[in-house]
């Protein structure tokens, strides 16, 4: 997959073949490839420091085809799941968990770790949306895939299921709160479904795409809402909430949110901010005083138009992060294998890498009713 | 009247995970000697720099690892250079290199053209697809593109008789 501008992408069988370039690294043949929500942002250039020839992906799994000298944990031939985030296990925040803030993986940005496939602002590596790839720090992030585990749900634990399950965690749940969700893409249905096994008492999920809406519904057994339905979703939830607001809202969106004129032109067409920040919005004014606000979705680095006095005149915790994958892993993992989750089932498109042009329309205008898209490389396909 | 784990279930897995101190990966400060030491690490072996990496003035070097591929050249590259003098807290960083992305799209474009490669604009921007799935939008958008187009024909053909 090469980048060639925003809405363009092509295949390309020219890319050179990636090699060691550190004792540490691995060369993972990929047999699977997503496309996630915020990989439409860089292919939307949104994201600062997208270099043409990029190739994205940072949710996929595969074989090890080889090992730098200094890898001991896996071997050629082991089929893995690589978080989408590149971790060193070594430095400060890796050492408390923070896998996803990594500081020796990212030399061009220091407000963000190493994340394959997603611009240089996140360290200028290539993505997993190919034949094979470039693995860092191969002992730290890449899991072996449990013998039992379907392929399809192991992809999906590289990204859309540890960050669903993180905005549900970040969100310090108790049993009974409202949980607002806003965003019914892939990882606003995880988190809908994380909510529950959390305790909520209420798991309401607001977009604006029907058909989504319709699957959340069943999915993740909560309720839904079209927010084009109703009058104003702050003053729904408000209202549905005895006059007091979501214990928890999350927000699982991120920059290209629909639903606020003002938003959008600033946000995205004109780019005068980091993007929209429609949900963000909603969920600051939607959440109750002393509330939590947990983000997850994806901003641009400059800054947005966000109601951040109400913020200190309700009280309002905010937690954000990029998920911590390796650290969600085993517990996900036990999850999967229980069948509290079933990651698989949120799959509707299976595309050949050699037309990820029209993945990337497909999956950005929401064509087909496609929710979440993998690719398959020619190798995988033998 | 407050609801029990008997009223979900029918949800698999309610509330497995709502006692903190029973999850295992629920994340606690894990607070270690090394805090508020700064850069104290033992750090991971450098990967050798080939290529030209810019790395944020708010660090002192690059990274331990970095992707190496598509480094900075031409005129985008001299702007992503200026960019990196400022910090990421400045919008002159940002906006530098968001503008060097798109000279870039023109440079890589004519990277194409000088390797002879005409890029298939259909096909990158997923046109099979479109026409595919949403035959409606697609007339929708040219036949907005065509009132635009002569909508410019036929004001420069007033303009030009104007002249005459």
């Amino acid at each position: 997959m090469n980048y060639r501008g925003p809405y363009r992408v092509r295949a390309d069988r020219n890319k050179p073949m990636p090699e060691i370039e550190h004792s540490s690294d691995a060369i993972v043949r990929v047999t699977r490839s997503c496309i996630c929500g915020s990989d439409l942002h860089l292919y939307h250039g949104l994201v600062p420091d997208t270099r043409i020839g990029t190739t994205f992906g940072h949710e996929f799994i595969g074989v090890v085809e080889e090992i730098g000298d200094s890898v001991q944990n896996l071997k050629v031939g082991d089929n893995v799941l690589v978080p989408f985030n590149i971790a060193c296990g070594k430095c400060v925040f890796c050492e408390q968990g923070l896998y996803g803030n990594c500081h020796e993986s990212n030399p061009q940005a220091t407000a963000v770790g190493g994340i394959f496939g997603y611009s240089h602002t996140a360290g200028g590596f290539d993505g997993g949306q190919a034949e094979y790839v470039r693995v860092p720090y191969a002992d730290i992030g890449p899991t072996i895939i449990p013998e039992d585990m379907d392929h399809d749900d192991a992809v999906l634990l590289t990204d859309v299921v540890p960050t669903g399950y993180q905005a549900a965690e970040m969100g310090g749940i108790k049993p009974g709160d409202t949980v607002v969700v806003f965003g019914a893409g892939p990882i606003g249905i995880m988190a809908a479904k994380s909510a529950w096994l959390f305790g909520a008492g209420r798991v309401i999920v607001i977009d604006h795409i029907e058909y989504r809406l319709e699957f959340v519904k069943k999915y993740a057994q909560c309720e839904a809402y079209n927010f084009r339905s109703l009058e104003d979703p702050v003053l729904f939830i408000k209202k549905t909430t005895d006059w007091i607001g979501a214990d928890v809202c999350i927000d699982a969106v991120g920059c290209e949110a629909a639903g606020d004129a003002l938003q959008t032109i600033t946000g995205r067409k004109l780019m005068l901010q980091a993007g929209s920040a429609t949900a963000l919005h909603w969920a600051i004014n939607s959440v109750k005083k002393g509330g939590i606000v947990s983000i997850v979705g994806v901003y641009g680095p400059t800054g947005n138009l966000i109601p951040i006095g109400n913020v200190v005149n309700k009280g309002i915790t905010i937690r954000a992060n990029q998920a911590s994958v390796k650290r969600l892993l085993p517990r996900l993992i036990e999850h999967i294998q229980a069948g509290r989750i079933d990651p698989k089932a949120i799959i509707t498109h299976r595309i050949p890498m050699e037309e990820v042009g029209d993945a990337y329309h497909i999956f950005s205008a929401k064509l087909d009713n496609c929710i979440k898209t993998i690719l398959i490389p020619p190798s995988a396909r033998k | 009247m407050k609801k029990t784990a008997e009223d979900y279930r029918h949800i698999n897995g309610w509330g497995i995970d709502s006692d903190p101190l029973d999850v295992p990966n629920y994340p606690m400060k894990r607070r270690t000697e090394n805090d508020n030491k700064g850069m104290i690490w033992e750090r991971p072996a450098q990967q050798p720099a080939l290529v030209e990496v810019l790395h944020s003035n708010e660090r002192p070097g690059i990274s331990a690892v970095f992707g190496s591929p598509n480094p900075p050249s031409g005129l985008s590259g001299r702007l992503r250079r200026f960019a990196f003098r400022y910090s990421e807290s400045t919008w002159t960083h940002w906006l530098a290199l968001l503008f060097a992305d798109r000279i870039n799209m023109m440079e890589g474009l004519g990277d194409d053209l000088k390797r002879g490669h005409i890029p298939n604009l259909f096909a990158e921007h997923g046109g099979a697809s479109e026409l595919k799935y949403n035959k409606i939008g697609l007339a929708r958008k040219l036949l907005t593109v065509g009132a635009i187009i002569t909508v410019i024909v036929v004001v420069n053909k007033l303009r030009s008789r104007d002249d005459d």
